[in-house]
């Protein structure tokens, strides 16, 4: 019995709470993230954005909550319900299981696996499975144009995320996300490596399908993408995704090229600050220029998507790849 | 030359850089949109909005029932009805605006001798039923027992103007 409490049951209570403590403050996160879009646009088009709820609109994202809980789930009658029912919930899921692997600070990660960039890469290649079978399980024309334009969008711009990826693992010489921020002690990556930091920038743009990217929901030609005939629950969990997505993407960034939790100069003030918090800081920054962009930059035609992608972006850093690679063999700077 | 030079700004991305800044700019600018229904715009004097029957500073209603703006509504949204009343005088028995039908043109303002039917200054009057909308004598009456003061002021101002 003391066993079974010892080996068992006290470690999965202790993973559970760990689980929560990732979670929560995500959900959060993500609550205030819709917040802070509204807020960031309002401003940058000269409105005010939400501002009756609660004291300056903070408390709206709770009542965007409540009132999608309160709605109905509308099925259509031509959906093929499991598929229809499961798509957002894969979305969320995978949305939220990236998140295992993201170290918070020096040690301070729920699983620290030495694959943890390749985890978060096949995770993230994932999550266009729950779009494409909502696209096809709604038996509508523009879900289904959403649906195939979001999988071949996701496809073209993970072939240039994978090359800056392997830019930024030939400077750690490991795959281990922990190890990806300690090697960033004495220069972040987005200085050396800034043209790669602005292609995977780009690329976590396409891949999250933010504006300028966000032909699959494309309001104005596809009526809402693949998100067209979902309603209430269903549809808040494909919000919940997408935006779960932001800011995983953002931490992302922040890890592979903005040094993680790492203070800016590791002197008196900012070594103060504990690793999460500046971690936090630099996420949210992300999440601004993400913002920053939809307030700025009008929707790329299809074929200029395609076209960045596989004509600009591809060669660009592949050549980038190369150029690193042989800079490291030159001076001998290939970490051991 | 000029392929080296269109590339170069691509690849520096000198544009979208320099729309990113415009952007980040009008962040810090004062809003241009009003906090509506805590603060308002402000209204002309000749604004046609929710109508209002007048009377005069004694309290007789002003209108004499010459049906002008019945005759002139394009919508034929007023619809009334008058006989002679006890002293003599002509007065509507029923005086009634479809304000569905109505577009707030102000023609019926402007064909009153009286200056008895007015469009006031009051556009937020939305009601939770089609038949709140139908309004008869008693409210119009009412309208312009409410709104008098600035009634009588908005038919002064523009009066050199007439």
């Amino acid at each position: 019995m003391a066993e079974l409490w010892t080996g068992y049951a006290w470690p999965t209570i202790i993973i559970v709470l760990q689980i929560v403590a990732i979670i929560v403050p995500l959900m959060v996160g993500i609550a205030y993230l819709t917040y802070a879009e509204r807020k960031v646009l309002a401003a940058m088009q000269l409105r005010q954005g939400p501002n009756i709820v609660g004291p300056f609109g903070l408390l709206q994202p709770m009542a965007d909550g409540l009132k999608l809980l309160g709605k109905e789930t509308v099925i259509p009658a031509g959906a093929n319900r499991m598929v229809f029912v499961f798509a957002p919930m894969l979305t969320f899921l995978l949305a939220l299981i990236a998140w295992a692997v993201i170290p918070f600070d020096d040690g301070m990660v729920l699983a620290d696996i030495n694959v943890g960039v390749l985890y978060l890469f096949a995770i993230s290649s994932l999550g266009v499975y729950g779009i494409i079978m909502a696209g096809w399980a709604s038996n509508s024309k523009y879900a289904f144009l959403g649906g195939l334009r979001s999988a071949a969008q996701m496809v073209s711009y993970e072939v240039s995320i994978g090359f800056v990826i392997i830019t930024v693992l030939l400077c750690v010489g490991s795959l281990n996300l922990s190890d990806v921020v300690n090697a960033q002690r004495t220069v972040w990556f987005a200085i050396p490596l800034l043209p790669m930091f602005v292609v995977f920038f780009i690329s976590a743009l396409a891949e999250t399908n933010r504006a300028p990217f966000d032909l699959p929901e494309g309001e104005s030609e596809l009526v809402g993408g693949y998100n067209v005939e979902y309603s209430a629950m269903t549809f808040a969990l494909f919000f919940l995704g997408e935006y779960a997505n932001m800011i995983l993407m953002s931490a992302m960034t922040s890890i592979l090229f903005l040094g993680g939790w790492l203070p800016p100069f590791d002197i008196a003030p900012f070594n103060w600050i504990p690793g999460p918090i500046w971690f936090a800081l630099k996420i949210a920054f992300v999440l601004f220029v993400f913002l920053w962009v939809r307030a700025t930059v009008p929707r790329y035609r299809y074929d200029q998507l395609m076209r960045l992608g596989w004509k600009i972006f591809l060669p660009f850093s592949l050549f980038w790849v190369v150029l690193t690679a042989g800079v490291l063999v030159t001076f001998g700077w290939l970490p051991s | 030359m000029a392929l080296l030079d269109r590339t170069a700004r691509g690849f520096f991305l000198t544009e979208l850089l320099s729309g990113l800044g415009l952007t980040f700019s009008y962040m810090f600018r004062p809003r241009v949109t009003l906090n509506y229904p805590f603060e308002k715009g402000p209204i002309s004097p000749r604004f046609r909005g929710e109508h209002a029957l007048r009377r005069y500073p004694n309290g007789e209603e002003r209108c004499i029932a010459c049906k002008l703006c019945e005759a002139v509504c394009p919508a034929l949204a007023i619809t009334i009805e008058a006989e002679p009343r006890d002293d003599g005088s002509r007065r509507t028995t029923r005086y009634d605006i479809d304000m569905t039908k109505c577009i707030y043109c102000g023609l019926c303002q402007e064909a009153c001798p009286v200056d008895a039917i007015v469009e006031g200054p009051n556009f937020e009057f939305a009601t939770e039923t089609r038949e709140e909308l139908f309004y008869n004598k008693e409210k119009l009456l009412a309208n312009g027992d409410r709104w008098e003061a600035q009634l009588a002021s908005n038919v002064a101002t523009d009066a050199p103007y007439r």
